[in-house]
């Protein structure tokens, strides 16, 4: 097998090829050839880089330089800077933002990658590469040199919590599943990441398939199962498609079907996927989606070690969970014990979103405080504006102001401060942001996906969101605030499942935190962050407007009137609060109140 | 001399693909609504039909699941749908100004389709993609990073 010093990704997506993708690909190969690389540098195709139309476009690894606009005759000129004299070649750098990979750059400072470590490095629909990088040697190691308890001691050992958001220690529910009798059990991976802001477990599945892969065989192990399924979201068809040829390759080296490494041990998997459901990501509104029924949870007792898929014992784990164990199991227990702090050990994912410089993925160990991640990992807060708040636990966890900054990142402060873990997204917010319309905006995303098949749920939520709604168009109500609250008491102790029970977080979270912007709004009709549509306006400043008439033109309601050189106006009735003059406007003439 | 086939044909067709494919199972059920689906871009009463008697259960049932997901639909929709991600992290870098430029371009709102049956609107929860919002997918094309000005560009790639 060979070992590439670099890896290029050529876009092949519709667009590109019609751009010439094709031709400069075979250039890139022949000048490679010519110059005596071809051995040292991979060439590959790949989709969806980021951009479709500045095509043709590649992603060179492992510096993530994204060139985009080439053309044939570039080819010489590139591959001498890049590779021949190891200098990235600037002029055809994609410049429209700073960063070049989107999503995963080379490690920011203070970051540890256990998950992410083959993210971007190898091939993904390659086996071979994954096996340099010491894969299925921990599978190896479980089969040959463990029994299934030891395995479990093991990651119970470590400190694995369950990464899913709910931190149950994984190999727990693994000793459940391994007392109960029975040849019928299944091993499920969660892969339907549905939380707004969070996309570590689809670079994982997308980038580095057969870490999930290699940690359920040893999970299914431990725990006696010998069938497994991958529930992965219908939105993630790239992930499906690069699992699907990971599982070929896996069982065609005997890594994965009956008599694995010729262990005695069977066990093989498939993938299903989702129809666009955030609920399914409920244990048992998952398992009920893969018996072809609505994703409606159920009440648990029982639990799925007792009673799972078919009914049958079944262990549900997240896909970032599975993607640590080879490395517990190669490293050993104390290694990944030695990382994080008393109660959360190891390392986490986190998608950073929202107003920071580095938005992105980034793995950091437990302890760390959101001060670190926001400043020092992701590069403080964009255009220099003030942090205001940080979303932790995606849309059932709360938002945290900036007196909470030097908390550590685990499970225990972040539930202590009126938020949670949750699977990782993480969404920063800057003053330009108002907190009742993102309570709001989280609550419309709950009530979307509530399954509706318990009242305070679906008519809790509902009722929430309404009183939010009136609040943000100016006819909020003296007794909102105490409505919220009960509401918020109520929907938490009484709904089915986590979607319910979480729902209210953010609203409560911004009540506590940014009571004062409520307050603003109900009683003095002002949104202070100047977002709420209904109680803001634009004007057009008479002295500095030059009269250019670029802002009418672009008015989708024509509510700006005014001649050629003339200082304009905005008919505040017709004025739909788009924002698009204030952006189009080259002169800064355009205010909000 | 090409002979089109028709509407009924066509559904009977690609309910018979989904069955060949996945089995005419209970647990294959939200595979074959799933393919049916994309074949057709929705999924009409027939199909419905069609598949509860090859699973043999009440077409209700059938239904019941066909209306429950997000990316199964049982109306018509446009022959271009655009899925656009209107969850929080879009939102808060620039989502809002997007889906303005998208409504005006298209005259429709979230949920509707055009009068010519070119487009169909929706809004969809997070993709996934975040790192690159704005986005939207329009068909099976992913579009990240989208600024207003770019939208009637997207668009005119589909007029054709």
């Amino acid at each position: 097998m060979k070992y590439f010093r670099s890896h290029i990704l050529v876009c092949k997506d519709p667009d590109c090829v019609h751009k010439g993708a094709h031709e400069v690909m075979d250039a890139l190969q022949r000048e490679l050839a010519a110059e005596g690389l071809i051995n040292e540098i991979q060439v590959l195709e790949t989709s969806r880089i980021g951009r479709c139309w500045n095509g043709p476009e590649m992603m060179v690894y492992p510096e993530g330089v994204h060139y985009t606009n080439l053309t044939v005759d570039d080819i010489p000129f590139l591959v001498e800077e890049h590779f021949l004299k190891g200098r990235i070649a600037e002029r055809f750098v994609e410049t429209e933002k700073a960063l070049v990979d989107e999503e995963l750059g080379a490690p920011k400072s203070k970051e540890i990658r256990v998950v992410l470590r083959n993210c971007g490095k190898i091939d993904p629909e390659n086996i071979e590469e994954y096996i340099a990088e010491d894969g299925y040697q921990a599978l190896g190691k479980a089969l040959t040199e463990m029994t299934p308890a030891q395995v479990i001691e093991t990651v119970l050992a470590s400190g694995l919590r369950g990464r899913g958001g709910a931190g149950f220690p994984a190999a727990r529910k693994w000793s459940f599943v391994a007392a109960r009798q029975g040849p019928d059990k299944f091993l499920i991976c969660n892969a339907d990441e549905g939380d707004p802001g969070a996309f570590m477990n689809r670079r994982v599945l997308e980038s580095d398939p057969h870490a999930v892969l290699e940690g359920m065989v040893i999970a299914a192990y431990s725990a006696g199962i010998h069938q497994g399924y991958i529930y992965c979201r219908a939105e993630y068809p790239i992930a499906v498609k690069t699992l699907n040829i990971a599982i070929q390759q896996a069982r065609a080296l005997g890594l994965l079907g009956e008599n694995i490494l010729g262990s005695g041990f069977s066990f093989d998997l498939e993938v299903r996927m989702g129809a666009g459901a955030f609920v399914c990501g409920e244990e048992t509104a998952l398992m009920a989606s893969i018996e072809g029924k609505r994703g409606e949870p159920r009440p648990r007792p029982p639990f799925p070690a007792d009673s799972g898929l078919w009914g049958k014992p079944s262990n549900v784990n997240n896909v970032e969970t599975y993607a640590n164990v080879p490395q517990i199991i190669l490293k050993g227990a104390d290694w990944y014990a030695s990382l994080g702090n008393e109660k959360s050990k190891g390392t986490k994912t986190f998608a950073i979103a929202g107003d920071v410089n580095n938005t992105g993925l980034i793995e950091v160990p437990f302890g760390i405080s959101l001060r670190e991640i926001i400043f020092d990992v992701c590069g403080g807060i964009k255009d220099n504006k003030q942090f205001k708040a940080i979303q932790t636990g995606g849309p059932m966890g709360g938002c945290l102001p900036a007196s909470h900054l030097d908390l550590p990142m685990d499970y225990e402060s972040m539930t202590a401060a009126g938020s949670m873990m949750g699977s990782g997204g993480l969404i920063v917010m800057d003053e330009d942001t108002c907190m009742v319309d993102i309570a709001r905006f989280f609550m419309e995303f709950t009530q979307d996906e509530s399954c509706g098949k318990c009242t305070p749920c679906r008519v809790g939520t509902r009722r929430i969101l309404e009183i939010l709604n009136r609040i943000c168009e100016g006819k909020g109500r003296p007794d909102d605030l105490d409505t919220l609250d009960l509401l918020c008491r109520e929907i938490k102790a009484t709904s089915l499942c986590g979607l319910g029970q979480g729902a209210p977080t953010p609203v409560e979270s911004t009540l506590k935190h940014f009571r004062a912007e409520y307050e603003a709004h109900i009683y003095q009709k002002k949104c202070p962050a100047k977002v709420c549509k209904s109680l803001i306006s634009y004007e057009i400043l008479p002295e500095t407007c030059t009269g250019c008439t670029v802002c009418s033109r672009n008015c989708p309601v024509t509510a700006i009137s005014g001649e050629r050189r003339q200082a304009h106006l905005i008919d505040p009735e017709v004025c739909v609060r788009c924002g698009i003059c204030m952006q189009v406007c080259n002169f800064n003439a355009i205010i909000v109140n | 001399m090409v002979v089109e086939a028709s509407i009924n044909e066509r559904v009977h067709l690609a309910v018979e693909a989904a069955l060949d494919r996945f089995g005419a199972h209970d647990d294959e059920l939200i595979p074959i609504l799933s393919h049916v689906n994309h074949e057709i871009g929705y999924l009409p009463g027939q199909a419905l039909e069609e598949i509860a008697h090859a699973l043999k259960k009440p077409k209700s049932k059938v239904f019941t699941v066909a209306s429950f997901y997000g990316m199964l639909s049982t109306i018509p929709v446009g022959k271009h749908v655009i899925r656009f991600c209107e969850s929080a992290p879009c939102h808060v870098v620039g989502g809002r100004q997007v889906i303005a430029a998208l409504k005006q371009a298209l005259r429709i709102n979230p949920g509707e389709t055009s009068a010519d049956g070119q487009w169909t609107l929706l809004a969809v929860s997070c993709l996934g993609i975040c790192a690159v919002g704005p986005a939207f997918i329009v068909d099976d094309d992913v579009y990240g990073n989208v600024t207003p000005d770019q939208v009637s560009a997207i668009l005119q790639k589909y007029q054709a």
